[in-house]
């Protein structure tokens, strides 16, 4: 056995097995990260090669054949090609890179097939933030960066210990970490993609689609992801004033809500005479694919490269590709839209031919008992109210006619089972009515004041349009449960499948799940969303105001010359080291010192050894034997070595005697 | 244009004359092409970094772009405040490598290390110098010809630590290396102590007398083995007598007396070989070169003069 884990020699003598071995960790933290986000059969064979080049260092087994290494690389481009459907593009490419990474590992014959592994490491580390950028992944790879360093070290250099050459690679990467601040902060930051990016440069995220149907809000309930967050420049308002409106569905096909027309249409003037206060706030909206923003209702101010659609939502043109922070005013208490289009109105009252007759027929009933459409609201929120409906994450499947099955059958249901019937009944009823999509709520993080808000806060809410007021808000949620509007999701019962965050008490617990969120969020906003913005943001906090990327070049090239003049100062200063002959021979004068006769500096050994003589005739011997010593190591040519060592016993001589006297 | 840029750059810092002790004026530094292969790539990472909008990338490219800058001074450091210094070479004969030993001295209390050492001509050697240590070099210069070599300039370069920027510094040695004749290989034996010079150079008997005895070589004759001392001590090595040519009996090493075919270097060579085996022979002997002599005399210091007038025989000085 042992035997067997002996290493052995190997074809690594070229390089060094030392080399060897670090361009094995180079591969090795290089690719760890990728390890979650690869398909697993890659993950697989990544391992397999690595454990095999591992195999053939260590106990030295044989290494691959051309022949083999080409089917392999063939076998893997094929198994790329096949997996993700295409060679480029972001994941295939970092795929590929996986591989050829790992292959290299097999072909290590020169200090330049290590350079060649060691920057594919470096791009590999890259390449792991497209993944995450969290602040533990953060530090992990920059602790890879250590490593990766070390191992370029290693390729130049003469053996050395491990440790040496991770303290070698940290301290210069401590050097060099002054200039990456100074460029990471003035460094001009371009907004957008330079080129079209692949289709999966963003992957499937979740959040709030353009269309509804039973279970499709209920369903991302369940993730605790942050949507965005919000802080407002003054006084929070009132948490039932915190509809956070998002896509608004005006199209019905029986049973799934989808955008209409007047979500397409999109420049209309913002209603800049909304009667109210204004809350004026920001919002940091976490990416999520689609067009739309989420503001307040009703929102008063945008930002620039947003606009306003027919259905009063807030979209880009572009979809939210990164993190990004937007400024709003909204006036809560608002209701925009007394002038409605009558298209649009009639696209509010359309409903499918035929379909849900029972709740058509309750929709006619309404009607006829009431006198306007004021009343026919309050009649079907009445009526939910007095009925035993019940608000449950989890409600039973519907079939068809899924209105009639769940307002006579089932009723138990989510806020879009809700939303979408009542809307249904408005229509029916002949009052112009829609599904607004959005999030309700959130949660105060008393850490920062950031307001969280997360996809378990989605919520759907309906809007009928009444000639007096314009659009009005109604939320048939809120009038089965009340609670729902002040408590978010732990108002349900405990039976229910509630995301453990939503239902987390007051406590350290909670506290803590505060503090992490907010050192979470300043990461985010200082750090991973420094863009354009917030680069101009924190230049004017330090009185550059509007530089342009000539000032801002120059800065930093001045900057970094300064970082430069420092650290070549650091390099130029002398570390004189005495040589050991001139420090033995110091000693001794020292020692020579407490018996009363020390050497003068003018005067030279021999000179000095005759004065002690005829002083002190006792230490005659010593001094002379020294003093001869070192002026023949020092002018004679004699080893230097010998003579300090010697030196060094005289001086242990010394103080024995002085002891004895 | 190239030639006249080298030889500016050489000058920068007084001329690069040992010893010298490595200042700032006289290291001069570059990127590597791996230096520029990483620049690429930092542009392209850059690029990706933008196009994804990856704080993090910005972060990690920035890093390894300062760490580029780090790498030029702890480069340009590796060789700062070097001393330098040279040995004296020892002669050699043509063919054989001249031995052209620096000496590098570590002043500081940090490591050197991966210095290149390397002369037009030479292979190149690496060393790394321990805090406080003296190290030497050696660099082996081929040689082809008899005569004085003066070594090209010593180029001092190095990589360390990262590989991205090399830094380097001349010296240039001063002393000159004595490259002695080649001697003949197939060489004829040495000639008898000439009699015929006898009466013109010094006069006497002619006698040779017994002076000692060494250990035996192959190459003696069996005539001159002690037998006797054998036949006492069987066990022993074999011993040869030595004579000495007492007055009229000098071994003279003639340039003019060899035979008239041979060409002046090839006189050289034999000449160069017969003083070998005489001086291994324990020999007195003298050395007549067309112009000059040199009296008879044995011992290494003999042998060194002899074979330095050869090596510089018919050359400008």
């Amino acid at each position: 056995m042992m035997q067997l884990l002996r290493p052995r020699a190997t074809k690594d003598e070229a390089l060094g097995r030392a080399r060897v071995a670090w361009l094995m960790a180079v591969a090795a933290c290089a690719l760890a990260p990728h390890a979650e986000y690869l398909p697993p059969w890659l993950d697989a064979v990544a391992l397999l090669l690595f454990i095999w080049r591992l195999a053939q260092w260590h106990l030295g087994w044989p290494g691959a054949s051309r022949a083999v290494k080409i089917l392999v690389v063939i076998a893997c481009c094929a198994g790329v090609a096949l997996s993700f459907g295409r060679l480029f593009g972001r994941e295939p490419g970092v795929a590929l890179l996986t591989l050829l990474l790992v292959l290299k590992l097999h072909e290590l014959r020169s200090v330049r097939d290590g350079h060649t592994v060691v920057l594919l490491g470096y791009f590999m580390l890259l390449a792991a933030f497209l993944d995450s950028q969290e602040p533990a992944i953060a530090v992990l790879l920059f602790g890879s960066m250590v490593v990766i360093t070390a191992a370029l070290i290693a390729l130049t250099g003469p053996p050395a210990a491990v440790g040496a050459l991770l303290r070698r690679s940290a301290f210069m990467l401590l050097q060099a970490t002054p200039f990456m601040l100074v460029l990471f902060v003035l460094f001009p930051r371009v907004p957008g993609p330079l080129w079209g990016l692949p289709v999966d440069a963003h992957g499937a995220r979740s959040g709030l689609s353009d269309s509804m149907e039973p279970g499709s809000i209920s369903q991302l309930s369940l993730s605790g992801e942050i949507a965005f967050r919000a802080r407002f420049d003054g006084a929070l308002p009132a948490r039932r004033e915190l509809y956070w409106r998002g896509p608004v569905l005006t199209d019905f096909d029986g049973r799934v809500w989808r955008q209409g027309a007047s979500a397409r249409q999109v420049g209309r003037a913002l209603p800049g005479s909304l009667e109210g206060t204004r809350t004026a706030y920001e919002i940091t909206l976490e990416p999520h694919g689609k067009p739309w923003l989420f503001a307040l209702e009703s929102v008063a101010a945008l930002p620039a490269d947003a606009r306003i659609t027919d259905d009063w939502q807030v979209v880009r043109r572009d979809v939210v590709r990164d993190r990004r922070r937007d400024r709003f005013e909204s006036v809560t208490s608002a209701r925009p839209g007394r002038d409605e289009w009558s298209g649009w109105l009639k696209a509010a009252r359309q409903l499918p031919a035929s379909g849900n007759p029972r709740a058509r027929a309750l929709a006619q009933s309404l009607r006829d008992q009431a006198d306007s459409d004021a009343e026919v609201v309050a009649a079907a929120l009445h009526l939910f109210r007095r009925e035993p409906y019940v608000y449950t994450l989890t409600p039973p499947l519907l079939g068809s006619d899924a209105v009639d099955q769940f307002m006579f059958e089932t009723r138990r249901g989510f806020c879009e089972h809700y939303a979408g019937a009542f809307v249904f009944l408005m229509r029916a009823a002949g009052v112009p009515a829609r599904v607004v999509t959005g999030y309700l709520g959130g949660e105060l993080n008393p850490v920062d004041n950031f307001i969280v808000v997360r996809q378990s806060e989605a919520h759907a809410w309906a809007e009928v349009w009444l000639a007096e007021e314009g659009w009005r808000r109604v939320d048939p949620t809120a009038a089965i449960l009340p609670e729902r509007v002040e408590r978010g999701l732990a108002a349900l019962p405990s039976s229910e499948p509630v995301p453990f965050a939503a239902r987390l008490d007051a406590g350290w617990l909670r506290a803590l799940r505060h503090r992490l969120d907010a050192a979470n969020n300043a990461w985010n906003q200082w750090v991973l969303s420094y863009d354009q913005q917030k680069q101009r943001e924190l230049l004017a906090r330090m009185g550059m105001q509007q530089p342009d990327w000539q000032t801002l070049t120059a800065w930093m090239a001045s900057l970094c010359a300064a970082f430069a003049i420092v650290l070549t100062l650091w390099a130029l200063r002398r570390q004189r080291r005495e040589d050991p002959l001139a420090r033995a021979w110091r000693t001794f004068g020292k020692r020579m010192a407490r018996t009363g006769l020390p050497r003068e500096d003018w005067e030279g050994p021999l000179d000095y050894a005759a004065r002690v003589a005829r002083q002190r005739p006792e230490l005659a011997g010593i001094a002379d034997a020294a003093a001869t010593l070192y002026a023949a190591a020092r002018y004679g040519g004699a080893d230097a070595a010998t003579a300090a060592r010697d030196i060094r016993t005289l001086t242990a001589s010394l103080r024995r005697h002085r002891t004895r006297t | 244009m190239r030639e006249a840029l080298r030889r500016w750059l050489a000058s920068l810092g007084g001329p690069p004359e040992l010893p010298l002790t490595l200042d700032r004026r006289r290291i001069f530094v570059l990127p590597t092409a791996v230096g520029l292969v990483w620049g690429c790539a930092l542009v392209a990472m850059l690029l990706t970094a933008i196009n994804y909008s990856l704080s993090l990338g910005f972060a990690l490219v920035f890093m390894l772009a300062g760490l580029g800058q780090v790498a030029l001074l702890h480069t340009f450091r590796n060789l700062l405040a070097l001393e330098l210094d040279e040995l004296p070479p020892q002669p050699v004969f043509a063919g054989q490598p001249a031995r052209i030993v620096i000496a590098l001295g570590n002043p500081e209390s940090r490591p050197r290390a991966a210095i290149m050492l390397s002369m037009p001509g030479a292979p190149p050697v690496m060393v790394d110098i321990a805090p406080g240590e003296r190290r030497t070099a050696e660099l082996l210069l081929p040689t082809q010809r008899r005569g004085w070599l003066a070594p090209g300039r010593v180029r001092l370069e190095t990589r360390y630590p990262l590989g991205l920027i090399r830094a380097w510094s001349y010296a240039q040695p001063r002393r000159r290396c004595l490259v002695w004749p080649s001697p003949e290989v197939r060489r004829p034996a040495l000639p008898p102590a000439d009699a015929g010079l006898v009466g013109d150079r010094a006069g006497g008997d002619g006698l040779d007398e017994f002076f000692g005895l060494r250990d035996h070589r192959a190459a003696d004759s069996p005539r001159h083995v002690a037998w006797k001392a054998w036949a006492r001590a069987p066990d022993a090595p074999l011993l040869t007598k030595q004579f000495e040519g007492r007055g009229g009996g000098e071994l003279w090493l003639d340039f003019e007396r060899l035979p008239a075919d041979l060409a002046p270097e090839q006189r050289i060579a034999r000449l160069t070989g017969w003083v070998l085996d005489a001086d291994v022979a324990g020999l007195q002997y003298g050395l007549a070169l067309p112009g000059q002599g040199l009296a008879p005399a044995a011992g290494p210091a003999q042998r060194d003069e002899a074979l330095r007038r050869l090596a510089l025989y018919g050359l400008p000085s």
